[in-house]
């Protein structure tokens, strides 16, 4: 049943990228039925009103698909709630009379633009690098002209639901991108038509990753307990044998 | 192979395989020093075997090299990581519950077991191999290990500085091994749990069996024989 609730939510303000950043606390009248964002939404409206600057953050689908919603919210990438982006974040989640504390993703590769929005071009220079197909694979295959292993479909299907987000660098206190990478490079590694580019593939978007200032991986599994889409470590391991792989085919 | 080493999954690399030897070689070590548990005569035939003959230096040389390329690249990678997290940091940080503690804190973890490395080396290494091939008298003699290992055990701050030491080496085997295979990239999503668990294995057998020569020496149990 919806319930009326008043949070306190404790913001990250920053004028631009150079400016100094500071928390400022605002009180807000939400609903345990209203998501995060659409309290976001209401405490803006609040801030418009009163004359005051709204609170920049980042937002599209609002549906858990798009990976633009970002937010650090009370220590977890995307909230408090497992595999679900901050999109998907009910008030529900909260008590009346909590203190939120909102933040941007914090690492060096993903600097703050404004307030709680931040650039992930990085995630975009990496896909360019060698996360795609370039050759024109033809028309849709007959049913079984081109057998693929149930498991491996099913596997690259699940790297595939990676969206970008962001959260993996966001949750590692390394600031590695490698989970994001790993996703995609494996999506492609998995199916026919991505093997044929695996080698330059796995090279360029690690070179390119490297090259942007993410930080290495070490094992910790932050970002998979952290990914709104569940993606696994096992990712990784498939990245490092086929950057290895192609290392020793160059 | 062009520039492997200069990526970073080429220096995790080299931690891994420097690491997987140095595992190994603590097996070794171990069960060597289980050895001396059940016969002090023994344990110095060991000791002799691996004595100051050519065999034993070039692994000795080896060994340290191992030793010294895990320890710089754990030093480059954490500079490199600490500088990408970027200047500001999160106000509040909630570790999720399958993030093991160990996994966060190798470095500090490193530094205590270098520290006992240290110790270890100035008690033992330094009072037998190098007594030996630079001709130092010492009270004990330098091929008496048994002797050796009597005399810094049975003293109590020794012994709890030791398994302080254990502890600290336990801790970091239990994510340094499977994290190893992991960067091998030898897993896969049935094997990810399985590794996690052999590694924790692993690290018990091990430093159980390092503390339990250290405890069994401090109480006077030990030789048996």
């Amino acid at each position: 049943m919806e319930k009326n609730i008043t949070v306190t939510l404790r913001v990250w303000r920053q004028e631009n990228p150079k400016a100094k950043g500071e928390f400022k606390e605002y009180k807000v009248s939400s609903t345990t039925d209203t998501s995060f964002l659409e309290t976001l939404d209401i405490l803006n409206e609040d801030l418009v009103a009163k004359g005051e600057e709204p609170i920049t953050f980042d937002h599209d689908c609002r549906e858990g698909i798009c990976g633009m919603c970002s937010l650090y919210i009370n220590g977890h990438p995307h909230g408090p709630a497992t595999k679900a982006t901050t999109c998907q974040l009910y008030m529900r989640r909260f008590k009346d009379g909590d203190v939120i504390s909102v933040e941007p993703w914090r690492s060096a590769a993903f600097p703050v633009i404004k307030d709680l929005m931040v650039n992930r071009n990085a995630f975009d220079q990496i896909q360019q690098a060698g996360g795609y197909v370039s050759f024109n694979c033809g028309g849709a295959q007959d049913a079984n002209a081109l057998p693929i292993a149930k498991t491996d479909a099913d596997l690259a299907m699940d790297a595939a639901t990676c969206i970008g987000c962001g959260a993996c660098v966001a949750a590692c206190k390394n600031g590695s991108a490698m989970l994001f990478v790993s996703a995609k490079v494996s999506q492609f590694a998995l199916l026919p038509q991505g093997r044929v580019e695996a080698n330059r593939r796995a090279l360029a978007m690690v070179a390119k990753m490297d090259e942007l200032g993410f930080g290495n991986c070490t094992n910790t599994r932050a970002c998979e307990a952290e990914c709104p889409k569940g993606i696994s470590i096992a990712n990784i391991a498939r990245l490092n044998r086929e950057y290895l792989k192609a290392k020793f085919n160059s | 192979m062009s520039n492997l080493f200069s990526s970073s999954i080429g220096k995790k690399l080299i931690m891994s395989v420097t690491g997987l030897f140095l595992v190994l070689f603590l097996l070794f070590h171990m069960s060597m020093n289980l050895v001396a548990a059940f016969s002090g005569e023994a344990y110095n035939a060991v000791c002799e075997f691996l004595g100051t003959n050519w065999y034993a230096l070039a692994g000795t040389a080896v060994l340290a090299l191992g030793f010294i390329f895990h320890i710089i690249y754990a030093f480059v990678l954490s500079v490199k990581n600490r500088k990408a997290r970027g200047a500001d940091r999160y106000s509040v940080t909630v570790k999720p519950k399958s993030v093991e503690w160990a996994s966060q804190n190798m470095l500090v973890l490193g530094l205590i077991v270098i520290l006992g490395v240290v110790l270890h080396l100035s008690q033992f290494w330094y009072k037998m191999m190098f007594a030996e091939l630079a001709g130092i008298e010492n009270s004990i003699s330098a091929t008496d290990g048994a002797a050796w290992i009597k005399f810094y055990f049975s003293q109590p701050v020794v012994a709890v500085l030791y398994i302080v030491w254990l502890a600290a080496l336990w801790f970091h085997v239990t994510h340094g091994f499977w994290s190893a295979i992991q960067t091998i990239g030898w897993n896969n999503n049935i094997w990810v749990e399985r590794w996690e668990c052999i590694s924790r294995i692993f690290a018990t057998v091990v430093c159980v069996g390092f503390a339990v020569v250290v405890l069994g020496f401090a109480i006077g149990i030990f030789p048996l024989c």
